[in-house]
């Protein structure tokens, strides 16, 4: 079985390519690359250098999001295409549970995170029970203080991950002090193989035509429709 | 026996996601366009990041259905043409990349289409090229005077300098009231008029074969401004009348000027606007008079399409032209020969 996982959720680039349990090559650059022109190089530099032809493939792991838009569309777009073109199954996985994936030795909580602008940012709560990662607060788009304060609560250390966190370390560190804990810039790299092997683990994307991001977040377009439009309740 | 070439071609430069089977560069074995026209009425206008979204859960649906109505598998295919630019970043890149992971996988050569040799191009599924030709490309994006020597060769003799065609319309159609996309009401609220208010028609230098539609457009939004003043009201018949024959007038003018300068065997136009009735009948009557053939695809082929992607990259494919892996979407792309 050989899978081919993508991730472009947010400036650093991974693909990978998993046979039969295990990881043959992954190629991660948290350089600030474009990805509409490194993203395809990339995928069929793996499988040249696996000696693998696209027929090959079994299943296709992508990082859905959130992130950024443009990131994550070009990887559902790629990922997408190329299941349905070689008719193999597709499996979306949260690119923040995916980065969670890096603190799975860390006892306490993970905190997953990309900035988002304007003091906000995607982030989720996880831990690890057992060889699970489960869920302790869903994805979302929120701002910052909001997530710092529900953290708080929880009196528990939380490790954050993310390459963006190092923008907002102070506010963070200012808000929880010694429950706060910092991993080296080894735990921020987005990983493509996580994104696999957390595909391994969960559902097939129903239909792969009508898969679509997680954007967590509506465009600024529609926040203003609604607005204008008075509700009628 | 001679043997057939079949082209995708696959266009998202804007909101229309659109995929097309080709065959040997002038038939239409299928062209299928998903517009995104309903979705975006409701915001006034093509917002960029609503168009990207749509993009995404339209792209691989209707590259499947262009291949299915055109009963052709991908082996099939000689080759995969895209939109590569102009036109809005985001969107471009979908097309792009569905159309680099489709190459991969069935590892056939992909070739990078400009948006506007597509529209040029969509005349060869309709009638044979002769060159010299004009072609007068007008859409909301574009307002473009292009010579072409042979195929594959380009130059561009005449543009806009701040609105494309298109867009004047769009914003004069949102001056008059008119529900977007407003360009073709204000069409036909000039064909229904008998009577049109005068408006300025910009010529600029003489030897120019350049546009310009900005000015034309104040002065309609002045025209309103000083009769509301007054406590009158415009007639939007009347106004749309008037703005139409000066944009037509000069589209006109210059298109048949250059046709002479040039001294082309055809004249074509394409883009949106290329649908404008009185438009047509303008170019038809003047072109008649000089006795230059004046050709204008049906307006299925006007509007953004793939088949004509697919047309120009049959073209581009059997010059030789190929793209790799790296292409990008190219929202500023020039118009470049490749012969
Ligand atoms: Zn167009």
């Amino acid at each position: 079985m050989i899978w081919l996982g993508i991730d472009t959720a947010n400036s650093p680039l991974s693909v990978a390519i998993v046979k039969d349990g295990e990881l043959l090559i992954e190629e991660s650059s948290m350089m600030k690359v474009n990805h509409s022109l490194r993203a395809m190089p990339a995928v069929e530099e793996v499988c040249r250098k696996t000696s693998i032809s696209p027929s090959e493939i079994d299943a296709i792991a992508v990082s859905e999001g959130p992130g950024s838009y443009t990131g994550v569309r070009i990887g559902v777009t790629i990922a997408k295409t190329l299941a349905w073109t070689l008719g193999k199954p597709l499996y979306g996985v949260s690119s923040l549970k995916s980065l969670a994936m890096n603190g799975q030795l860390y006892n306490g909580l993970l905190c997953p995170l990309f900035d988002a602008r304007r003091s906000n940012v995607y982030s989720a709560i996880y831990r690890m029970a057992g060889e699970e990662l489960v869920s302790v607060m869903e994805d979302q788009h929120c701002a910052l203080a909001e997530l710092l304060e529900q953290l708080k609560e929880m009196k528990e250390p939380i490790l954050f991950i993310g390459e963006d966190v190092k923008l907002h370390e102070q506010s963070i560190r200012e808000q929880l002090g010694e429950q706060a804990k910092f991993a080296s810039f080894a735990v921020n790299v987005p990983r493509a193989s996580s994104v696999i092997s957390l595909a391994m683990r969960a559902e097939q994307a129903d239909s792969v035509h009508s898969f679509t991001p997680q954007y967590r977040r509506i465009t600024e377009a529609e926040v203003n429709l609604v607005k204008k439009e008075p509700t009628n309740e | 026996m001679k043997k057939d070439h079949y082209i995708l071609g696959i266009e998202t430069s804007c909101d229309e996601t659109a995929a097309s089977v080709v065959k040997n560069g002038t038939e239409i074995v299928s062209s299928i366009v998903s517009s995104q026209i309903q979705q975006q009425k409701q915001f006034g206008g093509v917002v960029p990041e609503i168009a990207s979204r749509l993009h995404v859960e339209q792209i691989t649906l209707v590259i499947e259905e262009a291949l299915r109505e055109a009963e052709i598998v991908p082996k099939d295919l000689e080759a995969v043409a895209v939109t590569e630019g102009p036109g809005l970043v985001g969107a471009l890149l979908i097309g792009v990349n569905a159309a680099k992971a489709f190459a991969f996988a069935n590892q056939l050569p992909l070739i990078g289409v400009h948006h506007i040799a597509g529209h040029v191009y969509a005349n060869q599924l309709m009638h044979p090229m002769e060159f010299p030709l004009l072609a007068l490309i007008v859409s909301g994006g574009h307002t473009e005077l292009v010579v072409m020597k042979s195929h594959g060769s380009f130059e561009l003799i005449g543009e806009t300098r701040d609105d494309a065609a298109g867009e004047a319309y769009d914003k004069v159609a949102r001056v008059l009231g008119l529900p977007y996309p407003g360009g073709p009401q204000v069409d036909r609220l000039a064909l229904e008029s008998e009577q049109s208010i005068d408006f300025p028609r910009a010529w600029l230098e003489a030897d120019s074969y350049d546009f310009s539609f900005s000015g034309l457009k104040s002065a309609v939004i002045n025209y309103k401004h000083n009769i509301e003043q007054k406590g009158g009201q415009i007639d939007p018949q009347h106004v749309a009348a008037g703005f139409q024959q000066s944009v037509v007038d000069v589209l006109t003018v210059k298109t048949v000027k250059a046709a002479k300068q040039f001294d082309v065997k055809q004249v074509i136009a394409a883009g949106g606007v290329a649908a404008n009735q009185g438009l047509r009948k303008s170019l038809t009557e003047a072109l008649q008079k000089e006795g230059i053939p004046f050709y204008v695809p049906p307006i299925a082929l006007c509007t953004d399409n793939a088949a004509m992607i697919a047309a120009a990259g049959y073209e581009m494919w059997k010059s030789g032209v190929r793209s790799d892996s790296t292409m990008n979407g190219r929202p500023g792309m020039p118009l470049k020969s490749w012969n």
